[in-house]
């Protein structure tokens, strides 16, 4: 069962990966990257990273494409046009692409093959309670300084994107 | 597997049933406008128009579905879907009652509890915003494009106040499954004041009801911050393109969300489906007493008819609401019944407040609209979650 | 036939995960390389970002520790925080230029 889930959300998101590299509008590359995230956010759920799931969600698929999708939307981005592309650099690139995904799954497999499995619902520390705790406790200090950085960033997007006042 | 057939049959009941309350919360709704108007709505197609909302999807089906041209057709027919996606699927951790037994079986009256539901609620609120936005651009027309921007900005600005509303009572709960917090708010203080989220605890959750009352007009699109999709504001705004099925689709979402967002607010705030004054001063008797007085003053417009035909379909209905009250009493099924029923009370009650509140009320400029959000609704939330905390902390 | 069904029922070996952010990854930076849209590039670079995450998660679940989601949420409000000021930047430079082709935003080239 965990590894039927695992081929059918690991296959959406390859097949999302892929898209968002070909697609030639950004609104298309966007979508296949909100399934990216969505089938991402599924296998960190049966990783038993609920809490980090759901952040995944709300924080990456539900504000921050939004905000790409908003800025593509205002720009009026069309789509790229089709540049020609030689006849030679198709049939050796296909090859050597395939060649080239061979060898990482080859040797990242090989590195890593006793690493254990996992099954769903081996690891329970994943819970909004743990994660609470470490963050409040072990991690304070960068927690902190992520809200000050928030804030330096929110204070030069209103700044860089502000109209002129004249 | 047996688990497997049980979660089916409950998710076809649950959509079924779902989907025939999206209809007539409609009826309901165009009945109580015009009642608040002094008119009487829909009364032509069935008795007192309760066949509308049939009539209403005959037509939606059957008309023509007309596409802009130059539209791009693929994400033109996926906004649509996604808003209604996202709005039936939160529908799935909303836990209605306790446990059910049917013969040997004994299964929850909720699709699935998860230990971060409420999280999950949020996560398909913040996904709701792509079927706007989407919607907005493929239209291929600028007064679409800017009711969609329009939108999208405004359900992503509510959903910060929204948030720390909700993060208020989950601090006195201390979990995120739904189905906890609704337990939680079991008991009575004093014997017959009830320990819901808005009364007791360390600090009773009135603010926050509130604010999550209000960001929730907003995050629905509905009056008075419906300026983004209202008829005569940018021409229908989003949805000005869409015809038929598809424009019912984006009715239905609409729909969909208001209820989702009325169970949240019960859930939190008003005690999910614990009765209002304890079971020993005969709360379970208020289901039956208030279908008898419906079934009563159906028989008795019935005798004194206002129009011909009310003289032979009142009596139905009064009949009809008579054998309910009686169903009520039957004691084997008060246990499901009565939680079920303090649950529909209450969510219907605020469903009637986001109608009401739809007949009364202006809309709200755009501008007025966010600066409300952003000066206003936002720093209450946070200085309530503030005091909220704070008094949990001691508390504890 | 019974030790494949064993080995079916004994979950997702770890490694399965880590190629799968491996290629995301490589895929991640195929786009970043190739794409010419200033926006696509920006969203590869989200894509590298989510294929180590998957990583962090899959380690932590290994070790039975937190710390992995801890590293995963602090680089999910990083990328949070730079796509913000990056859209920004991009909403300048289109109103400056008004083209969205990173080959055209060539002036500090000599």
């Amino acid at each position: 069962m965990d590894i039927f889930f695992f081929l059918v959300f690991a296959a959406i998101a390859l097949i999302s990966a892929v898209n968002v590299v070909l697609q030639r509008h950004p609104i298309a590359s966007a979508l296949s990257l909100i399934g990216v995230m969505g089938s991402i956010a599924v296998l960190y759920l049966l990783l038993g990273a609920e809490f980090i799931a759901m952040a995944q969600i709300i924080v990456y698929a539900g504000a921050v494409m939004v905000l790409f999708i908003f800025v593509i939307m205002l720009l009026n981005a069309g789509a790229e046009e089709r540049r020609g592309r030689s006849w030679t650099s198709q049939l050796l690139g296909i090859p050597a692409l395939l060649a080239f995904v061979a060898l990482i799954v080859y040797f990242v497999q090989r590195g890593f093959a006793d690493a254990g499995n996992v099954k769903f619902g081996n690891f329970t520390g994943g819970s909004a309670q743990s994660v609470g705790y470490a963050l409040f406790t072990a991690y304070l200090l960068p927690f902190e300084v992520t809200s000050v950085l928030i804030l330096v960033a929110i204070v030069g997007a209103i700044v860089l994107a502000r109209k002129e006042m004249d | 597997m047996a688990f497997i057939v049980i979660t089916l049959i409950k998710t076809a009941l649950i959509a079924f049933i779902l989907l025939t309350v999206l209809a007539y919360l409609q009826w309901v709704e165009r009945k109580v406008i015009a009642h608040v108007q002094v008119r009487m709505g829909p009364s032509r197609v069935g008795p007192h128009g309760l066949l509308q909302p049939l009539a209403d999807v005959i037509k939606l089906i059957t008309k023509e579905g007309v596409m802009p041209p130059h539209a791009n057709r693929f994400f033109y027919l996926l906004a649509p879907f996604l808003a209604v996606f996202m709005a039936l699927i939160s529908i799935s951790v909303i836990p209605f009652g306790t446990q059910i037994t049917v013969g040997r079986w004994t299964t929850m009256m909720q699709l699935t509890d998860l230990n971060v539901g409420l999280l999950f609620i949020l996560a398909i609120s913040s996904m709701g915003v792509y079927g706007v936005a989407l919607a907005g651009w493929s239209s291929n027309n600028k007064y679409a494009l800017l009711g969609g921007l329009r939108s999208s900005a405004q359900m992503i600005s509510y959903e910060l106040p929204m948030s720390l509303a909700i993060a208020s009572p989950l601090l006195m709960a201390g979990t995120l499954s739904l189905r906890e917090i609704v337990n939680s708010q079991a008991g009575y203080n004093f014997g017959f004041l009830p320990k819901w989220n808005v009364f007791g605890g360390p600090f009773p959750q009135i603010i926050s009801f509130i604010i999550f009352m209000i960001a929730s007009f907003a995050e629905t699109n509905r009056v008075p911050f419906d300026l983004p999709e209202a008829e005569n504001e940018l021409v229908a705004g989003f949805h000005v393109e869409y015809s038929s099925m598809t424009f019912a689709g984006f009715f239905m979402a609409e729909y969909a969300n208001m209820v989702t967002v009325c169970s949240i607010a019960t859930l939190l705030f008003l005690g999910g489906w614990h009765p209002l004054w304890p079971v020993e001063y005969g709360s379970n008797f208020v289901a039956s007493l208030i279908l008898f007085v419906a079934g009563a003053v159906c028989i008795y417009h019935a005798i004194n008819p206002a129009r011909p035909f009310d003289r032979y379909t009142l009596p139905v209905f009064g009949v009809v609401f008579f054998g309910l009250a009686g169903v009520m009493l039957v004691p084997f099924l008060v246990p499901v019944l009565m939680p079920l029923f303090w649950f529909l009370a209450k969510c219907g009650f605020l469903l009637f407040v986001f109608v009401w509140i739809r007949a009364t009320l202006p809309r709200f400029r755009y501008d007025q609209l966010m600066g409300f959000a952003w000066k206003g609704l936002f720093p209450m939330a946070l200085l309530n979650l503030l005091i909220t905390g704070f008094l949990v902390a001691l508390e504890s | 036939m019974p030790e494949a069904l064993q080995a079916l029922n004994n979950g997702v070996p770890i490694s399965w995960y880590l190629v799968l952010s491996a290629l995301l990854f490589a895929l991640g930076v195929a786009g970043f390389l190739l794409r010419r849209n200033i926006i696509t590039v920006f969203m590869c670079i989200e894509l590298m970002l989510n294929a180590v995450n998957l990583s962090f998660v899959a380690f932590s679940n290994q070790h039975k520790q937190v710390a992995g989601h801890i590293f995963t949420f602090f680089v999910m409000v990083v990328a949070a925080a730079e796509a913000a000021v990056g859209l920004a930047i991009i909403l300048t430079v289109f109103k400056n230029r008004a083209t969205l082709n990173i080959d055209e935003i060539s002036s500090l080239k000599n």
